[in-house]
């Protein structure tokens, strides 16, 4: 407890002194931050590897009681929350050096992580729910921060989407709480095997909204790409990492902890849900040039891949394979812990690059990485691990969706046996699209010549700021390598669930019993290191020493390649926009203006952009059907006092008539 | 011995690629090249100086170590001539496609990188093609994967059941249409041009001379051979040994040859008889391959076979 009560001290005391007048000190307090990150890093550790149990009580009144409650997802997903917090802490020396408001920026920071660590710990349903409130609603402001028009909207549409998703929440709360009579999450799970089937489909459903909106999963990712621009980079680092796997949280809290048995369509359809997600996510991260919603769209790509995993799990589960669902939601917590650590490393690079640039559209960047080699280089062992290429960590956690997801061929039903190497085959699809994406988001902005002012003569981010990301960048090549360190953590939480534990055998190394697979990250980079090796020493026997000469690019003998002449970001995916328009209905405008028709030109104008649908044809017309119901029940307020007091008449007599026995 | 079955393809690579330009100039009435000249061309560009852009960063440098040393690895995962396998701890089929994914995000990155249209364009191509191939070749896979149990490659190859069922017919077709887009042969590439408007793999490469150009050059003949092997190893297993007693060893790699020089065959008689198909035609073709491999696994979910 010792670790838990610094951990809570360290961040007040440092929101504290965020409000003092200490203009010159203030951005040194997340330092004290970051030791409270970690701090509430090693009570998750002992959380995790310890029974369930009840840790603070709040007695406020008889009915209402503030409950934390420690189990191993919960220590898990705390587990998660301070690796980020730790490193974004560190970052945020550096990034809020020159803020505007960072006095604001600090208290809410600060806030801002301890009610994300409320979140995984709630042990009922009033602390739950108030935390997700004021978890909410801190973001809320972070999000609204920067005081512009692009943050006012972007928070407006957050806090819309948010509390549509927290309706839904509070509404299967509701249904748990009448069913079970109990506001304790641990009471509520011993009972929950009483729920009728249909009760148990509408929770399902309600979860599925609630925690969707905040995880963000298609068609209900219309915030992330919003939101996470609108943010300064620290925080979009902290949601896109973090906050939105509190949805995650949620529903494996709901569905596979508090419910247990699922029938099997839900599986199936979490599969569907997840396989939908990172297909069209990565789609429109694909075809964005402004690299924080790029990075936004990925997030609604990888809770996808998530999604497949928890699918996975509960199909397989309600299959009898309990092995294999181990595999499936060891899996998805794996790729939880991963893309934290990745997301939150491309954000961060985003923002130095932003910091350094002051632009967010890639087709002002260019030749970054020699100005800014070591942002660079974090930026790219993001970019591998999040496209899952060995022997960075994204790649283990989708061998290890894949090899669950195989391993449902195992079912008894066809729906499971057609569903489950569907999901996969989207798995595939998603990561070469992931991919092309990352070639263009890393390639576009980093390589190549400076295509703007922008980035000609940028220097590299402060100290603080490369440390941050460093950490991040080391966790990505650790947690790639040792997944068996890795899946120790995760295993005390899969066990709950299924009852079946995934051992692994060493370190470095995986063995899937069931189908004797195996994977050794590891060994793979062992491999690659004496491989090159060797090679250099083969190629200075084959060739010698040669001689290099530096010139220009092979320009046809032009000689005057411009900058302008390169790739750009919206023509690197021109060959995708024209194979999938079906999916981006791509408009283009070609205005051509002449001095004489036809040979004499003044000008050329040319705009492309895609429809997003989703907005078009289901968020357009269910905001116009609102605001038209809400326009016609408008008429009853008229602002005539007399009419109100007639209606006060109304429904006197009314109560009168129909409430009188 | 089994340690280094993977020489055989770092060494055979060139020459099988020697084999289909051979073939090939021969059903085009040409005498070609000899059986050896990939070697030869190998060889001269290691003995040549470089010239490298001004523009390139150290992705440009590092981009064909990368590519080459990833498929070496590659190549110690797949069983060749035995299916005892020590290295197949390393990793299943699955990792053999990301590693592979790895070393072509290198070398998009390289093309990209001396900032000229003809890398970018090479690069957008190349990575647009991979994302209408990955589906199709992952569902081939998971058809065998799946009636195997197991993704481990020694595994795959060392089940000597029914071969030829439906849905390993439909697997192998669309996983040919795979390896013939991943190693940039016609219809889907041209490995013999250099005209601009047309090239993928060679626009990435435009910017490479000397050594680093016979790396990228060797590793794609590696990986051309690696798919060929995969193949036979998945859908041809038959004359693979499971032991590693010498007479048998040579026995099996007799028969490795003469499956290469097979599938080299047939390689070329499609190159020489087929045209390259317009960029924006591949969809069509890459997409039957989708319905292909996707078909092959509802065959062998409903049938079994």
């Amino acid at each position: 407890m010792t670790a838990v009560n610094t951990g809570i001290s360290c961040f007040l005391i440092a929101a504290i002194i965020s409000i003092l007048p200490l203009q010159k000190i203030k951005r040194y307090t997340y330092i004290i931050s970051s030791i409270g990150s970690l701090g509430f890093g090693l009570f998750a550790l002992s959380i995790i590897f310890s029974a369930p149990s009840k840790l603070y009580t709040l007695n406020i009144s008889s009915a209402f009681d503030f409950v934390f409650y420690g189990d191993a997802l919960s220590g898990f997903f705390l587990l998660a929350i301070s690796v980020l917090a730790f490193a974004v802490s560190i970052y945020s020396v550096g990034y809020t050096k020159d803020m505007k408001n960072p006095g604001a920026a600090g208290v809410l920071y600060n806030f801002f992580i301890l009610s994300m660590y409320a979140v995984v710990l709630s042990g009922n349903i009033i602390t739950f729910l108030i935390s997700w409130e004021t978890m909410s609603l801190l973001s809320y402001f972070l999000v609204t921060l920067q005081r512009d028009e692009e943050s006012a909207r972007a928070g407006l549409i957050y806090a819309v989407m948010t509390h549509a998703g927290t309706a839904f929440i509070i509404a299967l709360f509701l249904v748990l709480y009448t069913q079970t009579g109990s506001m304790d999450l641990a009471e509520i799970k011993l009972y929950a095997s009483h729920i009728p089937d249909t009760l148990k489909n509408l929770i399902f459903i309600f979860s599925i909204i609630g925690f969707g909106t905040k995880a963000g999963i298609i068609p209900l990712h219309t915030w992330l790409p919003r939101a996470h621009p609108a943010a300064p980079s620290n925080i979009s680092a902290l949601m896109s990492g973090v906050m939105i796997k509190t949805g995650i949280y949620g529903f494996i809290r709901i569905n596979l902890d508090i419910l247990q048995q699922s029938p099997e369509w839900w599986g199936i359809t979490v599969i569907v849900i997840g396989a939908v997600s990172c297909i069209i996510g990565m789609l429109y991260a694909l075809m964005e040039y402004d690299m924080k919603r790029l990075l936004a769209y990925c997030s609604v790509e990888n809770i996808g891949v998530i999604f497949l995993g928890i699918g996975a799990a509960m199909m397989l589960k309600s299959n009898g394979l309990y092995t294999a669902s181990s595999i499936a939601l060891a899996a998805a917590l794996y790729h939880t812990l991963n893309h934290a650590v990745f997301k939150g490393l491309l954000f961060l690079g985003t923002g130095s690059v932003m910091h350094a640039t002051h632009t967010k559209n890639m087709e002002k960047m260019g030749g970054l990485l020699k100005s800014m080699p070591y942002t660079g280089l974090f930026f790219l062992i993001g970019s591998v691990s999040i496209c899952a290429l060995p022997p960075f960590n994204g790649f283990v956690s989708e061998w290890l969706t894949y090899q669950s997801l195989l391993s449902g061929f195992n079912s008894v039903s066809i729906a499971s046996k057609i569903a489950a190497p569907l999901g996969a085959a989207a798995l595939a699809l998603t990561g070469a699209l992931a991919a092309a994406c990352f070639v263009k988001a890393f390639g576009i902005s980093f390589l190549g010549m400076p295509r703007s002012s922008h980035a000609e003569d940028v220097k590299e981010s402060s100290a603080s700021m490369i440390t941050g990301m460093g950490v991040l960048a080391l966790l990505c090549l650790v947690l790639g390598i040792f997944p068996g360190l890795t899946l120790r953590v995760i295993s005390p939480a899969v066990f709950s669930y299924t009852g079946a534990g995934i051992m692994p055998t060493g370190a470095g190394f995986l063995h899937i019993g069931g189908s004797l697979s195996d994977l050794s990250p590891a060994a793979i980079l062992i491999s690659i290191i004496i491989m090159f090796i060797t090679t250099v020493i083969f190629i200075f026997i084959a060739g010698g020493k040669r001689k290099i000469s530096y010139g220009d690019s092979w320009d046809c003998g032009i000689k005057a390649l411009t900058p302008r002449m390169q790739y750009t970001a919206t023509g690197f995916t021109k060959p995708l926009r024209m194979i999938f328009r079906k999916i981006y209905l791509p408009k283009r405008d070609l205005n051509i203006s002449y001095i004489v028709k036809p040979f004499f030109l003044s000008s050329i104008k040319y705009s492309g952009e895609i429809t997003p649908f989703l907005e078009v044809y289901i968020y357009r017309p269910l905001t116009s059907l609102i605001r038209g119901a809400a326009r016609r029940v408008s008429i009853l307020q008229s602002g005539s006092l007399h009419l109100y007091l007639g209606y006060i008449l109304a429904t006197l007599i009314l109560l009168l008539i129909f409430g009188g026995n | 011995m089994e340690y280094l079955q993977f020489i055989l393809i770092i060494i055979l690579s060139p020459l099988i690629n020697g084999v289909i330009r051979k073939l090939k100039a021969q059903m085009q009435g040409r005498p070609g090249p000899g059986l050896f000249q990939s070697y030869f061309d190998l060889i001269r560009l290691f003995k040549k100086d470089m010239r490298i852009s001004n523009t390139t960063s150290w992705i440009f440098g590092a981009a064909p170590y990368i590519l080459f040393t990833s498929t070496i690895v590659a190549a110690m995962i797949v069983p060749v001539i035995t299916t005892v396998s020590p290295f197949s701890v390393m990793g299943d089929i699955i990792a053999i496609i990301y590693i592979f994914a790895l070393g072509r995000f290198f070398m998009a990155l390289a093309g990209l990188d001396a900032g000229t249209a003809f890398g970018g364009e090479g690069s957008s191509r190349e990575m647009t093609v991979a994302i209408l191939v990955e589906p199709m070749l992952m569902l081939s896979i998971f058809t065998a994967a799946i009636s195997a149990g197991s993704t481990n490659i020694a595994m795959l190859a060392s089940i000597s059941g029914p071969i030829y069922t439906p849905s390993h017919i439909l697997a192998l077709s669309a996983f040919i249409i795979a390896i013939i887009a991943e190693t940039g042969r016609i219809p889907v590439d041209n490995p013999d041009t250099h005209l601009e408007l047309t090239m993928i793999h060679e626009g990435m490469v435009l910017e490479y001379s000397g050594k680093y150009l016979a790396l990228m050059e060797w590793a794609h003949y590696m990986k051309q051979m690696l798919l060929f092997t995969l193949a036979v190893d998945i859908f041809f297993p038959a004359g693979i040994i499971n032991n590693t007693e010498p007479a048998a060893l040579a026995m099996s790699f007799g028969i490795y040859l003469l499956k290469m020089f097979s599938i080299a065959f047939f390689m070329a008689i499609i190159e020489s008889s087929r045209a390259k198909m317009r960029f924006f035609q591949l969809p069509s073709l890459l997409e039957g391959g989708f319905v292909l491999a996707f078909l092959s696994l509802l065959t062998y979910i409903m049938t079994g076979r």
